[in-house]
């Protein structure tokens, strides 16, 4: 077979020419944003993948203040992905003095630095705000023995073996920190825990009603469809007061049911490391304006999220506390 | 009769003229972004789901079924033409699919993956139809101990493949297996062979390692040899599909259904194991045996339907009970809601219109995506024809590129260029790279199970044939490793030739070319 003549290769580096057009679009278009020196855009970092809990706050962040034109320029999202959103936090305090660059922060981060092994701390970066809390909740499946939360401490303490929990996180996220610290509250030794880590929300929906595991740990707003056709029923809260919305109101805090906890799973928004206090404030007064506006607020409803809003050295102190409490659940469980 | 009643309204409502055209800008969109690289069928769905927000609803769903079913699907184009794997569910297509486009034969390649898809996804979206809420039910009762038993087979299939120097076959399968570990140990929080860098304390992505050792591996290896070898021209096949690639694709596409349905189904169960497990299905009962690593049809066709009947199947628990067991599902998940269907176990009775026109909008977004990619293949099939520098020039680059858009980091570029490297010294030293993959994708999955199973039962071994099918599929595995060996036994002379010819082959296939 003789080599193609120049003339009957046309289609293919046609094919060629547009395929490469197309991919070196779609890599400019991600590549960042062009940083002038009165740029206004800004870079919004997710630490983890599209459609998970700090994609939701981040893109309706984003949103917001994109409704809002609170910026005057434009917003970039970008999912960093890999070891928990320790990857991303690296990358963050790596960004050192980078003023058009902002991430999404919470409690997961928190502990996957720790159980990563990574010596960066969220209070190391630039806390600019916290935006909203979710509580989590203790579900069980529909014919489960367990009526209250007393039932099912009791149960749990009589032997800790006998009972397998699930979340939805691996070790150092909300899912696992929470049945730690509530064996540690009512005298199990955090150890004895038998933790299944299940990959999200949905996997542990199936174990839970396919009779896997006993209980699991999780936030509430991926089970809703659940809880209202009866199939899982939630024990408890972990928050300080009740949830208000349907169909979670009638749901006790542990507190209520005379467990001293309150256990909370947070989201907020870090800038780099060594910005000037000038931007710092600027940036902050952005989310502020982001966090007054009634789109927010919607926001907040539909994901069923609660407001807790508290910015700079509040945020910062905050960021410093739960590293410390974080730091102790993995010590106690000997995770690091 | 009332269901079917109920699908052809969803499919008179759906069916307009201008639905259909979003319904083809959506299996075009789908397609494009598919066959780029680093974004595989969950990120197509997230990056294009925006423009379908500003549709009606039923418009929005149809446009929304072909981005989803050709996202899936574009995948498999590079695989094929490339040995580019787009995502880690057309790994397995790349295997046979990248040898048949080398023979020139890589229009019937597409065809039959094509056609197979559209088989398989009609199928499945017809079971959804008319079976989930029952398929639910029993999906939920699969848990870890059965599916450690179902892997614990695909492993003991493995060692049917490993080329005819067992020794090398397991040398290879084994530093799959060891690649697996890389990662944070989940239980202890012990990083394993991480190399004290942090982007190794996360599992390594199936596709990084098959695009590197498939693709780069080879890029390099004809490098090595280009000045050395003649010029080999890549025969210009015959545009379609003939007589026989018809009468080897049907049953293949057929069984990956039946292998890609269930999986979809189950928690967890994504497209990885069926697509692994049809390939190997395929494999051991084609006449053609001998073709297998040479690119035989049956090897594209069975895998790839298996990958879309899995893609349909992740429907029966997400539309049942509002659970989604993927990535794909979680963004689809998002995307209902926001058209306004509540997923759970309400949904089929609550909002059946709704359902029904979804299920309808996915049926044609299936066939539309046949009908325009059928066209297409004998054109992408041309893309063959770059003469080698500049064909490899461009594989390169676009491996790269896809290492890179993923998470830009240029961390993964270097790690695909590592495992390039090592499918290169595979290559050289004779080791069959089939093995290593199969590694790979067996490995981690069968820890993570193992764990959840012997957690569940607190470190006691009966939790592993707790459930009825786990002992099941034990009793088959035994049966495939003990009836061969008592077959040889008593007829010894049951070794034919045709055993000596898929040696050969396998030795062939060894040396990677």
């Amino acid at each position: 077979m003789a080599t193609p003549s120049p003339d009957r290769r046309r289609p293919a580096r046609a094919v060629v020419a547009a395929l490469t057009g197309l991919a070196l679009t779609a890599a400019l278009s991600s590549c960042g944003v062009t940083r002038g020196e009165d740029n206004k855009d800004i870079a919004m970092w997710i630490p983890n993948s599209a459609g998970g809990g700090y994609d939701q706050t981040g893109r309706a962040a984003v949103s917001v203040m994109e409704q809002e034109d609170v910026t005057g320029g434009n917003f970039e999202v970008t999912n960093i992905l890999g070891a928990g959103g320790s990857v991303a936090m690296t990358r963050l305090m790596g960004a050192e003095g980078d003023e058009h660059t902002m991430m999404t922060v919470g409690l997961g981060v928190v502990g996957s630095l720790y159980s990563f092994g990574l010596e960066d701390r969220v209070h190391d970066a630039t806390p600019l705000a916290q935006l909203i809390e979710d509580q989590e909740g203790i579900l069980v499946p529909a014919d489960s023995p367990y009526e209250t939360v007393d039932d099912f401490l009791a149960a749990w303490k009589k032997d800790p073996h006998s009972i397998a929990v699930g979340g939805g996180s691996s070790p150092g996220g909300p899912d696992h920190l929470f049945p730690m610290q509530l064996a540690e509250t009512v005298g199990i030794d955090p150890k004895d825990v038998l933790y299944v880590p299940y990959d999200g929300g949905g996997p542990l929906t199936s174990a839970l009603i396919g009779e896997k595991i006993q209980v699991g740990f999780s936030g509430l707003g991926e089970f809703e469809g659940q809880i209202e056709s009866g199939e899982l029923r939630a024990l408890a809260v972990s928050g300080e007061e009740r949830l208000e919305s349907e169909p979670f109101q009638d749901i006790p805090t542990l507190t209520e049911s005379g467990v001293d906890l309150v256990f909370v799973n947070w989201r907020g928004v870090l800038a780099p490391p060594g910005i000037s206090d000038e931007r710092r404030d600027e940036l902050i007064a952005y989310l502020q304006e982001m966090h007054d506006s009634p789109e927010w607020q919607q926001a907040l409803e539909k994901y069923g999220w609660t407001d807790a809003f508290k910015t700079g050295d509040d945020f910062s102190t905050f960021l410093q506390e739960q590293d410390d409490r974080v730091a102790s659940t993995l010590e106690e469980l000997g995770l690091i | 009769m009332g269901d079917l009643d109920l699908l052809l309204g969803g499919l008179q409502s759906a069916a307009t003229p201008e639905n259909l055209l979003y319904a083809a800008i959506g299996v075009l969109l789908g397609t494009f972004v598919g066959v780029l690289p680093g974004i595989g069928p969950a990120m197509a769905v997230a990056l294009l789901l925006p423009v379908t927000y500003s549709l009606e609803p039923t418009s929005a769903f149809i446009m929304f079924a072909g981005i989803y079913y050709g996202g899936m699907y574009g995948g498999s184009t590079t695989s094929i033409l490339l040995n580019t794997p787009g995502e880690s569910a057309s790994v397995m297509t790349a295997l046979e699919g990248n040898k048949m486009a080398k023979a020139g034969r890589a229009a019937q390649a597409l065809a039959t993956a094509a056609i197979g898809s559209f088989i398989a996804g009609t199928i499945g979206t017809l079971l959804v139809a008319f079976f989930a809420p029952m398929l639910a039910e029993f999906a939920v009762t699969i848990g870890a101990p059965s599916y450690f038993a179902i892997l614990l087979f695909a492993l003991v299939m493995t060692t049917t493949m490993l080329g005819s120097s067992k020794v090398r076959g397991f040398l290879s399968l084994f530093l799959g297996l060891t690649i697996g570990l890389v990662g944070l140990d989940l239980n202890t929080g012990q990083a394993r062979l991480d190399l004290g860098v942090a982007q190794l304390r996360d599992p390594l992505e199936i596709v990084a390692v098959a695009v590197g050792i498939f693709a780069l591996g080879e890029a390099f290896w004809v490098a090595a040899h280009l000045r050395r070898k003649p010029l080999q021209v890549i025969p210009v096949g015959r545009p379609w599909m003939g007589r026989e690639d018809w009468s080897r694709s049907w049953r293949p596409w057929l069984r990956g259904t039946a292998y890609g349905f269930p999986f979809g189904a189950i928690p967890a169960g994504g497209a990885e194991i069926p697509t692994f497990l049809s390939y190997v299905t395929e494999r051991r009962l084609s006449r053609h045996r001998d073709e297998f690593g040479k690119g035989a049809i049956e090897g594209v066709a069975g895998p790839e339907a298996a990958n879309n009947a899995s893609a349909a199947g992740m429907f029966v628990p997400l539309l049942a009970m509002g659970i989604p067991v993927t990535a794909t599902a979680s963004v689809m998940l998002a995307a209902l809601t926001s058209y306004g269907i509540q997923p759970g176990p309400q949904l089929m009775t609550e909002q059946s219109d709704l359902v029904w026109t979804l299920l309808a909008s996915l049926l044609i977004g299936n066939t539309l995506l046949l009908v325009l990619n059928l066209p297409l293949a004998p054109l992408w099939a041309k893309l063959l024809r770059i003469p080698r520098p500049q064909l490899y020039a461009g594989i390169l680059f676009f491996a790269c590129l896809g290492a890179f858009a993923a998470n830009q980091d240029a961390f993964d570029v270097f790690l695909l260029l590592a495992f390039g490297l090592l499918g290169l010294a595979m290559r050289r030293f004779g080791l069959p790279v089939l093995p290593l993959i199969l590694g790979v994708i067996l490995g981690p999955i069968m820890e993570l199970k193992l764990r959840e199973a012997l957690t569940i039962s607190d470190g006691d071994l009966s939790g592993l044939w707790s459930e009825p099918l786990a002992v099941a599929v034990y009793v088959l595995t035994a049966l495939v490793v003990v009836v061969p060996i008592v077959v040889k036994r008593v007829r010894p002379d049951l070794d034919t030739p045709a055993a000596e010819v898929a040696r050969a082959a396998q030795d062939d296939e060894r040396v990677g070319r």
